[in-house]
C-alpha cells in the first residue's frame, strides 16, 4: 500500500477577541490508498477544523500556523487557488453532516450535480445530466432522471445525504472526506448510508476519512481509527486493536461510557468526570490531566507525544500518554474501567 | 426496581387511546389544510418507581406522547390518569397541584433556561410558585438541590451561559426536582450532550430515581441508552406504539418486525461482530404523518407484510404476560 495523504504537524487556530482558540495542535497522520480511516472525538475536539484545513476551506478567522498536507507528494497548503479548486471535488470529495448547508435550495438537483462534472471532467451539460441521473440511481434514488428537476427541499434528510454522496463521488475522487454524515439521521437511515458508502468504497477503491463522535459506527466501517481530544491526536490504532486494547485513558473512558445492546444492564456506566478543556487556554502539559484517573506528576509538567505503545499487536498503534495503563489499578466508579 | 407488569402493581400513569392530531397548512402557499397524525390511539401505563423507555425514529411522536400525557398539549381524544385521577379535561385549578407532581426535562438545556436569570433563581422559582419553601428555607433548598445534581452550591449566583451543556442539564434536573415530583418525562435529556457527559447524566438520573423514588418516562432514540436505563420499553412508529415489553424480552425476543429492523440497524461497538453481521438494512423512509399508510402503518417497509396489513389496523394486544404488540403476523 502506498501513502495517499500525508498530514504533518498541522496546526490551526482561530483569532478571537481575547486571543486564540487553539483548535488543531500539531496533528500528523497518514492515509493509505483505499483505506478507511475514522476520526473520533467529542464535539469541539477539532475533527472538522482538521479536515477543513486539509482543503483550506476555513472561515476567515482561522489560520493554518504550521504543517504540510501532502496529497501524492504535493503540498495542498502551498498550491495556488486554481490548483486547489481542482483538488476540491476532483481528487478530494466531501460530505458534511447537514447536506442542506452544502446544497443550494434555489437550484435544482440536476444543475447542482452537473456542475462538478462540467468543471472537473469537461463534460457537456447534456452528458453531465445523463451521468447525474445514473449517479442518483447508483446511490439508491430510483427514477433519477425525473428527480434531477426537483429541489433539495423535496428530498428527505437521508435522500439529501445520498445526493451529497453521489455528488462527492461523481468525479471519482481518490479521497472521500465524510464529516459526521449520519449524525443528523435516524438509525435505520444511518444504516442505509453506512452500507451505501461501504459499497461505493469497495467498488471504486476510494480512500475514506470518516469523522464521527459515535464509536459504534466506527467499528463497522474503519480499518484504522484516530481519537482526538482538545485538538490533539491522543491515540491511533487499527480498529481491532483500538477496541480490544485501548491504551489512552480517554479512549478507555469513552468506551466505558457507552451503554451496550448486549450483556448485563444492572451495572453503572463508567464516566469521565469534568468536561473538555477550554481551547483558548490550553496547558502546555497533558490536556486530559484534569479528567484522568491515571495521572502522575509528570502529566502536569510535560505534554506526551504520540508514540508507539508498548507490546503493541500492530506497529501503527500509538498513544500520547506518560503512563502504561495496563500496569495501574485505578479506582473506577462502576464496571471496571481498566479491564 | 423492575416491577411486575401484569396488572398486580399499581400504575402511577395510565394512558388510554390517547390521540393527538395537529392541523397544519401545506402547499406552496399554505392553501391546503391537512392533519398531522402525531399520536394515534396509544395506550400504556407507567408503574410507580419504574422507568418506561420510549423509542422510535424522529417524528414518530415520542415528544407528542410526553407532552400530551402531561396535558401540555390538549389531547384530540383519549384519557390520561395520574395516580387514579383522570387529568384529561380537568379544570386548571384542579390540575395545578397535580402539575407539580409531574415534571419534564428537555433535550436542549440551552433554550429551557432564561439567560437573564441566575441558576439559583431558576431553581428557586418553582419553590415559591408552588409554595414549597419560604424565607431562608429557599436558599437552603437551592443549595441542597444543586448538591443533589452534583453542582457546587456556590454556583447559585451564576448565569446559564457560564455553564457547559452537561452542567446546564444538571440545572434543569434540579429545577424539575425542586417541585418534588413523583413522575418525570425525560425527553431526550442526553441527546445534545457529548458521549462522556451522557454517562454522567444517566448515572445521575438513576441515583435520583433511587433516592426520591421517581418514576420516569424516558424518551430517546438511542436504543443502547434506553436498554441501559429502562425497566420496560415501548417502541413507536409513525404515531403508534407497536410493541411494549420488559426490556429483556424486547431486546432478546422482539416480536414486531419494526422493532427487529430497528435493532438490526444499530451498530455495535465491536469490529469483529460488525464484520460478521448480516447487513440487511431496512429499506425506504418513514412516511409522512400527514397521510400515514392505511392498515398497519409499517406495511410499505415491512418484509413480512401480507394480505390484511394494508387495510386492517393490527390490534394492540398482550401476547404474553407483559408483552404487547400490534402486528398481524404475531
Ligand atoms: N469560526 C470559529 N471561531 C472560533 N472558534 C471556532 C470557530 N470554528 C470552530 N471553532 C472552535 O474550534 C474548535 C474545533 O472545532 P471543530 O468544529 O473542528 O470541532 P468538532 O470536533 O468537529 O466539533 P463538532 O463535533 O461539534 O462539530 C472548537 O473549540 C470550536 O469552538
Ligand atoms: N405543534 C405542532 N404542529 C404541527 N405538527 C406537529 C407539532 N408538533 C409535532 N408535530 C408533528 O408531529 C409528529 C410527531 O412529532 P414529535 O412528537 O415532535 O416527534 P419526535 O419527538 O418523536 O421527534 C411530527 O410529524 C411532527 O412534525
Ligand atoms: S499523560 Fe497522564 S494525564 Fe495524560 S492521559 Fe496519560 S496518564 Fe492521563
Ligand atoms: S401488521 Fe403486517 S405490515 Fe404490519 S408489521 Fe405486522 S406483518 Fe408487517
Ligand atoms: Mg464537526
Ligand atoms: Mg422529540
Amino acid at each position: 500500500m502506498s501513502v495517499l495523504l500525508d498530514v504533518q504537524e498541522l496546526q490551526t487556530r482561530f483569532q478571537v477577541r481575547k486571543g486564540y482558540v487553539y483548535a488543531v495542535n500539531g496533528v500528523s497522520f497518514k492515509l493509505e490508498e483505499g483505506e478507511t480511516l475514522a476520526v473520533v472525538g467529542e464535539s469541539g475536539c477539532g475533527k472538522s477544523v482538521t479536515m477543513l484545513s486539509l482543503v483550506r476551506l476555513l472561515p476567515p478567522a482561522a489560520s493554518i500556523e504550521n504543517g504540510k498536507v501532502l496529497l501524492r507528494g504535493d503540498d495542498l497548503l502551498q498550491i495556488d487557488q486554481r490548483q486547489l479548486r481542482d483538488v476540491r471535488g476532483g481528487q478530494i470529495g466531501m460530505i458534511f453532516q447537514d447536506p442542506m448547508t452544502s446544497l443550494n435550495p434555489f437550484i435544482n438537483i440536476g444543475t447542482q450535480m452537473s456542475e462538478p462534472l462540467i468543471y472537473h471532467r469537461g463534460m457537456s451539460k447534456k452528458e453531465a445530466l445523463a451521468r447525474s441521473a445514473e449517479l442518483l440511481e447508483m446511490v439508491g434514488i430510483p427514477d433519477g432522471e425525473a428527480r434531477l428537476r426537483e429541489y433539495p427541499h423535496q428530498f428527505s434528510g437521508g435522500m439529501r445525504q445520498r445526493v451529497m454522496i453521489a455528488m462527492s463521488m461523481s468525479c471519482e475522487p481518490a479521497v472521500l472526506i465524510a464529516d459526521e454524515p449520519t449524525t443528523a439521521l435516524d438509525v435505520t437511515i444511518q444504516a442505509q448510508i453506512v452500507e451505501l458508502v461501504k459499497e461505493l468504497r469497495d467498488r471504486s477503491g476510494v480512500a475514506v476519512i470518516w469523522i464521527t463522535h459515535d464509536l459504534s459506527v466506527v467499528a463497522g466501517i474503519a480499518d484504522r481509527v484516530i481519537v482526538m481530544y482538545a485538538g490533539y491526536i491522543v491515540e491511533e490504532a487499527p480498529v481491532d486493536a483500538l477496541f480490544e486494547d485501548p491504551r489512552h485513558p480517554y479512549t478507555v473512558g469513552l468506551m466505558g461510557a457507552l451503554p451496550s445492546l448486549e450483556g448485563e444492564t444492572g451495572t453503572r456506566l463508567t464516566t469521565i468526570g469534568g468536561s473538555p478543556p477550554d481551547l483558548e487556554d490550553l496547558p502546555d502539559f497533558c490536556p486530559f490531566h484534569t479528567r484522568c484517573p491515571y495521572s502522575i506528576d509528570r502529566c502536569r509538567t510535560e505534554n506526551p507525544m504520540l508514540e508507539p505503545v508498548a507490546d503493541a499487536s500492530d506497529r501503527g498503534h500509538r498513544a500520547a500518554c506518560w503512563v502504561d495503563i495496563r500496569e495501574v489499578e485505578v479506582q473506577s466508579n462502576g464496571a471496571g474501567a481498566s479491564s | 426496581m423492575s416491577q411486575s407488569v401484569n396488572g398486580n402493581s399499581e400504575p402511577l400513569v395510565r394512558v388510554e387511546n390517547l390521540t393527538k392530531h395537529f392541523s397544519v397548512r401545506i402547499g406552496a402557499y399554505g392553501e391546503t389544510k391537512a392533519t398531522v397524525h402525531a399520536l394515534d390511539d396509544v395506550s400504556f401505563d407507567v408503574q410507580r418507581g419504574e422507568t418506561l423507555g420510549l423509542v422510535g425514529e424522529s417524528g414518530c411522536g415520542k415528544s407528542t406522547a410526553g407532552l400530551t400525557l402531561l396535558q401540555l398539549h390538549r389531547p384530540t381524544s383519549g384519557k390520561v390518569f395520574f395516580d387514579e385521577t383522570e387529568v384529561t379535561g380537568l379544570p386548571d385549578k384542579e390540575m395545578r397541584p397535580l402539575r407539580r407532581r409531574m415534571q419534564i426535562i428537555f433535550q436542549d438545556p440551552y433554550s429551557t433556561l432564561s439567560p437573564r436569570m441566575t441558576i439559583g433563581n431558576a431553581i428557586g422559582e418553582p419553590l415559591w410558585l408552588h409554595e414549597l419553601a419560604s424565607g431562608q428555607e429557599v436558599q437552603e433548598r437551592i443549595a441542597e438541590l444543586l448538591d443533589d445534581v452534583g453542582l457546587n452550591p456556590a454556583f447559585a449566583f451564576r448565569y446559564p451561559h457560564e455553564f457547559s451543556g452537561g452542567q446546564r442539564q444538571r440545572v434543569c434536573i434540579a429545577r424539575a426536582l425542586a417541585c418534588e415530583p413523583e413522575f418525570i418525562v425525560c425527553d431526550e435529556p442526553i441527546s445534545a450532550l457529548d458521549v462522556s457527559i451522557q454517562a454522567q447524566i444517566i448515572n445521575l438520573l438513576q441515583d435520583l430515581q433511587e433516592e426520591y423514588h421517581l418514576t420516569y418516562l424516558f424518551i430517546a432514540h438511542d436504543l443502547a441508552v434506553v436498554r441501559h436505563i429502562s425497566d420496560r420499553v415501548a417502541v413507536m412508529y409513525l404515531g403508534r406504539v407497536v410493541e411494549m415489553a420488559p426490556k429483556e424480552k424486547l431486546f432478546d425476543n422482539p416480536l414486531h418486525p419494526y422493532t427487529n429492523a430497528l435493532l438490526l440497524s444499530v451498530p455495535v461497538p465491536n469490529p469483529r461482530q460488525e464484520r460478521q453481521r448480516q447487513h440487511t438494512v431496512i429499506q425506504g423512509n418513514v412516511p409522512s404523518a400527514i397521510s400515514p399508510p392505511s392498515g398497519c402503518r409499517f406495511h410499505p417497509r415491512c418484509p413480512l407484510a401480507f394480505e390484511p396489513c394494508d387495510h386492517e389496523v393490527p390490534e394492540w394486544r398482550e401476547v404474553e404476560s407483559g408483552h404487547w404488540v400490534a402486528c398481524h403476523a404475531v
